[in-house]
């Protein structure tokens, strides 16, 4: 609401000013002056208000004013001041309520005005400076602009002069270049000037000499002599030979002599390098061939061609080896045999060499993700077998060390040391005596034990088979008396009798396991059978022995009894093969208990009875 | 004189070894604490004129002259053996091949005497006139002698065992224009006829010319046999660089040239081997950085000179294809810490030598010669002085200067003329810079010791300077006064050495440990 009032307000002040303005100029207001004054400053008018208004309206035009005013407020779209006339010709009454209404509005508009001006005010000035701001700105920017394109002439200017100066120094430096030319031409026009003179000079000077010689030479100048006490004897002995032309081919000869010794001298010395330098080819031949020849079937396998038939030159070379070896003196075609094979050995091993390193680099770039690298498992694993061996070691070698100090502890000493070990040893004997002694009673509580235990087992599987006995015969009696479950229980008789089979043919472990035990065990009396088992079992059966005896027990007598149900309950730790059989049992034994419950609930009672006996 | 000699005072003997023992130490010192030289006995001063000392070839005899006499000691004993007169000052003496008879010039008069050793009575006397004589020498041989007149109008060949005269005109007036091969069968002459160099080879034993040839050089400043007596080289004057290998028969084998207009070639040296042939020079070759530093065996970081002007370079041509096998630069700075740069320190007072007991004990000398330590090892890098060479003037101070290869062809010992101060050796068999030795003086001169790579260097102060790849020692000559060392000159042996001053002599010993006993065992004998 507010923003709408700041966006709208100015337009709408600026147009009721000129219309205002306007309209008191047409009207030739009298107090267009005033209204003028309102409308440009608003503060001062609340204070004179009444002086406005006292000036605008008197007495005497109260009429006039209200009529102006009414025209005014019409054409600004109030309702009219007076009362509706009836007539055209009665005078207007003025409507008091319009006036109300009027000025009441007129002062909200005023109000709505005034909050319009101060925020147009407000506004003005903010917008003032801004544009104040806006206008240093710009006058700074077009500083900085001044400034900058300022620079920019200074530095085309020095771009200019340096340019300049480049040529210049460009033409200084032709200048001084022609300059060396010429320098260097006068130079040598003055060598070759001073040659010529000194030529000249020297000429002349040749000439004096030979003149100054002649003079000096022929003046038979008895000075020029040599006073010798005698002549004394050549230093090698001999005497002066006379020149001929047999000395001057005697000098040639010598002359070539030393020149040829030289040569030779140096040719011999340039052998004995090659010599050596070819011993060293040879020896680094042979070590390539022996170096690359191990290698020879990787490469090939790879095909790669050019090392192939190098490989291959490689075995020829290494025949030649020892023809060449033979040979040994300096002939091209051996020279060259030998440089190009070490060329080619050089360039496989170099290829050999480089291949390496890019597997090197290969395999730094991938890790160990190649199949050739060993798995992290496996390396882990060897790493752990090594430690524990490294373990082991250590071990070893710190009993050994052990061992060895008690030794030398006892090496040291002397024979007080040694019969103390004596004593020691008897006395440990004496203690291992006791000690085996006592395991040996030991031993006999155990089997005494064991014996005890066994005989327990047996008593109770008597007492047992004489319960079974006793409870079947209770049975027999109690079937004896069902006479009315005929027909069901024929039925049941026949499901047993199928179940028994089915479950000896269902269970062989079961049925394996005894005989194997006791294989000479047939399964003729059940009374006997059991007995039999039971002796037979291991002097300190365990709890599943017990039971599968039991078991056994149960399907020998459950082919007796024919509702034996309860070791099929007493067996919760028989399972898996069984299952079948156990459900079969059960579904027996609803029968069965249904029958029995239908029968008498004895069964159950006693059933439970046995439960409980049972561990 | 005798009566001087005959007493065993002459023998000095003075604390020896002074060793660079400070800071780094030099690989050597620490293997052999010994150095150049066990233990050094100085003889007493003689007297000498003209530095004109010598020892005999055979290594008996010194011979030495004094105003107009000639003196002849015992190389061992310093005794003296025998004693001639000239007839004025002599300015210059040889001993014959044989070691019997010496020459002496008396180029003033145009005069050459000649002694005999065997027979003191013996005599003879060339003289050459109003020809003039600027230059004397024998024949390898020992029985002819080669007198150069002034003007060099001809040398004049004298037999000592017949009458005859042999004449040889037109010898070239230039820096070493006659050059015998080592065997003595030959000599090789620089000639100049109708403006043209030419070389003559002619056979000593009867002076006849076996080859004559001209050389392409437009001023031929220098002969010189290879060792081997084969290849002749022949540098050009040093207007041009260039330098020529010729046969024995006169074949022109190589021409090398480094670098044209500046100055050229200023000295030649061949191996003893006749392997290579050092030379050097001038370089003031402009433009471009000097190849021997873009390959790194000289030390970088003398730009600052090399700016101005490229180091000086002693180039080594091989004997198989006489090309260039490497440049051996010669930079004002030192970079490299491999080489070793020896520099002699400002000594705190002078200890006062007097006589040591003799001999003395091993174990004082050793802490004596650390206390004395005159040779420092420089870190690199050091900065050698440089002399600003006078570009105005005729011959400038600068190029190689000197060059010797050591006996044993390990070695090269060079001198660069705008660092006079420093000696530079060369590793010839790692082709690179050794070891760099920075005195306090100008290097005056330096020599090999005939026997082993050990040099020994004077700079006209009163020390003595040896180097050997075991390291480096200076020695105080003793004895009153000061004893300016201008000069030296080993014995054939290697166990002794002449220091030369301007008017005095004397023979510095040296003792290796195994030498000892030997040397001493001689003088016994002599005594």
């Amino acid at each position: 609401m507010g923003d709408w009032m700041t966006v709208t307000d100015p337009g709408l002040s600026s147009e009721s000013k000129y219309i205002s303005q306007y309209t008191s100029e047409t009207k030739m207001s009298p107090s267009s002056l005033y209204s003028q004054q309102v409308l440009c400053s608003s503060i001062p008018l609340s204070k004179n208000v009444h002086s406005f208004f006292s000036a605008f309206c008197t007495e005497e035009n109260i009429e006039q004013s209200i009529s102006y005013l009414d025209q005014e407020l019409t054409t600004f779209g109030f309702p009219s001041l007076y009362e509706e006339s009836k007539g055209k010709e009665t005078k207007r009454e003025l409507n008091i309520v319009a006036v109300l209404n009027c000025m009441n509005e007129l002062l909200v508009l005023q109000r709505k005005n005034l909050l319009a001006q101060e925020n147009v005010e407000t506004q003005n000035l903010k917008l003032g400076s801004d544009m104040d701001h806006l206008q240093n700105c710009y006058a700074k920017l077009k500083e900085q602009l001044e400034t900058s394109r300022r620079e920019m002439i200074g530095l085309q200017e020095r771009d200019r002069q340096l340019q300049c100066k480049n040529r210049n120094l460009h033409q200084l430096l032709k200048n001084e270049k022609d300059e060396v030319q010429k320098l260097q031409n006068i130079i040598a026009s003055r060598a070759t000037q001073y040659n010529h003179d000194m030529k000249r000079k020297e000429r002349e000077y040749n000439k004096l000499k030979e003149r100054l010689h002649q003079l000096v030479m022929n003046k038979k100048d008895k000075k020029i002599a040599m006073e010798v006490l005698n002549y004394v004897g050549r230093a090698d002995g001999k005497r002066g030979s006379w020149r001929t032309g047999k000395t001057e081919a005697r000098n040639e000869d010598e002359m070539y002599k030393i020149l040829l010794n030289d040569y030779e001298y140096r040719q011999k010395q340039i052998l004995m390098e090659n010599a050596e330098l070819k011993k060293v080819l040879q020896q680094m031949k042979k070590e390539m061939i022996s170096l690359l020849s191990p290698q020879k079937q990787k490469p090939r396998e790879r095909a790669d061609d050019s090392t192939g038939t190098v490989i291959s030159d490689i075995e020829e070379d290494a025949g030649e080896l020892s023809r060449e070896s033979t040979w040994d003196l300096s002939c091209e075609t051996v020279r060259e045999q030998l440089t190009n094979s070490i060329r080619k050995q050089w360039r496989i091993l170099k290829s050999h060499v480089e291949k390496l390193d890019n597997q090197v680099s290969k395999v730094h770039l991938e890790g160990f993700n190649d199949e050739d690298v060993i798995s992290r498992q496996d390396h882990e694993q060897e790493t752990e077998k090594l430690e524990l061996e490294i373990q082991q070691c250590k071990e070893m070698i710190k009993t050994q060390q052990q061992l060895l100090q008690q030794q030398l502890a006892t090496a040291c000493d002397d024979d007080t040391t040694s019969l103390l070990r004596d004593c020691y040893l008897l006395e440990e004997k004496e203690r291992l005596k006791e000690e085996w002694s006592l395991f040996k009673e030991q031993k006999k509580n155990f089997e005494k034990e064991r014996r005890s235990f066994t005989e327990a087992a047996i008593r109770l599987g008597l007492e047992r088979k004489a319960f079974e006995e006793e409870r079947a015969s209770w049975l027999k009696q109690q079937f004896l008396n069902m006479t009315t479950f005929d027909h069901q229980n024929s039925e049941n008789v026949k499901l047993f009798s199928a179940f028994s089979g089915s479950s000896d043919r269902d269970n062989p472990t079961v049925h394996s396991r005894p005989r194997q035990k006791k294989p000479h065990g047939a399964p003729s009396g059940s009374p006997v059978c059991t007995s039999k088992l039971t002796k037979s079992l291991p002097a300190s059966p365990s709890t599943s022995d017990f039971c599968q005896t039991r078991s056994c027990v149960s399907e020998y007598s459950s082919s007796i009894s024919v509702l034996n149900t309860t070791p099929e309950e007493s067996k919760p730790n028989q399972v898996g093969r069984e299952c079948t059989n156990q459900k079969w049992s059960v579904a027996s034994r609803t029968d069965s208990q249904e029958a029995c419950c239908s029968g008498c609930s004895s069964t159950h009672a006693d059933a439970h009875i046995e439960k409980d006996d049972l561990p | 004189m005798h009566a001087s000699a005959r007493s065993p005072d002459w023998l000095r003997r003075s604390s020896s070894v002074t060793s660079g023992r400070g800071g780094a130490v030099a690989a050597g010192w620490v293997s052999r604490s010994w150095g150049p030289a066990a233990a050094m006995n100085f003889s007493e001063a003689f007297k000498l004129s003209s530095l004109l000392c010598k020892f005999s070839p055979d290594g008996k005899y010194l011979a030495s002259c004094v105003q107009y006499r000639l003196v002849v000691r015992d190389a061992n004993t310093l005794q003296i053996c025998q004693l001639y007169t000239c007839l004025d000052q002599i300015q210059h003496i040889e001993w014959s091949a044989d070691s019997l008879f010496i020459l002496c010039a008396l180029y003033k008069r145009g005069l050459v005497q000649v002694w005999s050793l065997e027979q003191p009575e013996w005599h003879c006397k060339i003289d050459e006139g109003s020809a003039g004589l600027v230059a004397s020498c024998w024949s390898p041989d020992g029985r002819h002698i080669l007198n150069t007149t002034e003007f060099h109008l001809r040398i004049t060949v004298w037999s000592l065992c017949t009458k005859s005269v042999s004449y040889i005109k037109y010898p070239k007036a230039c820096q070493q224009g006659i050059t015998f091969t080592r065997d003595g069968r030959y000599l090789a002459l620089a000639e100049r006829r109708d403006c043209k160099d030419y070389v003559s080879i002619l056979v000593c034993s009867d002076w006849q010319l076996l080859r004559h040839f001209d050389t392409d050089t437009q001023d031929l400043a220098g002969i010189e046999w290879a060792p081997n007596g084969c290849v002749l080289a022949a540098w050009d004057s040093c207007l041009e660089y260039k330098i020529l290998l010729y046969s024995l028969d006169g074949r022109l084998l190589s021409a090398f040239c480094a670098y044209e207009w500046s100055l050229g070639i200023k000295s030649v040296a061949w191996s003893p081997s006749s392997q290579f042939l050092a030379v050097g020079s001038y370089d003031g070759k402009v433009g471009g950085r000097p190849r021997g530093e873009a390959h790194g065996q000289c030390p970088s970081g003398s730009d600052h000179v090399a700016s101005t002007r490229p180091p000086p370079q002693v180039r080594i041509l091989n004997h198989v294809t006489w090309k260039m096998i490497t440049e051996f630069g010669h930079p004002a700075t030192i970079n490299n810490p491999k080489i070793v740069v020896y520099k002699e320190a400002e000594k705190s007072p002078p200890l006062v030598l007097g006589r040591l007991a003799f001999p003395p004990p091993r174990a004082a000398a050793g802490p004596l010669s650390s206390t004395e330590s005159e040779y420092e090892v420089a870190s690199v890098p050091v900065s050698l002085q440089t002399l600003k060479p006078a570009a105005d003037r005729a011959n400038p101070r600068i190029g190689i200067g000197a060059l010797a290869f050591s006996p044993d062809n390990c070695f090269l010992a060079t001198r660069s003329d705008s660092v006079p101060t420093a000696v530079w050796i060369w590793d010839i068999q790692k082709l690179r810079l050794l070891a760099v030795l920075e005195q306090l003086s100008a290097v005056r001169c330096f020599q090999w010791d005939p026997r082993q790579a050990r040099l020994a260097i004077c700079t006209g102060g009163g020390k003595v300077y040896l180097w050997s790849p075991a390291g480096c020692v200076s020695v105080q000559v003793p004895g009153e006064g000061d004893f300016q060392v201008l000069s030296v000159c080993w014995h054939l042996s290697g166990d002794s050495l002449a220091l030369l001053s301007k008017d005095h002599f004397c023979l510095c010993f040296l003792e290796t440990e195994q030498g000892v006993g030997t040397a001493f065992g001689q003088r016994g004998d002599h005594t």
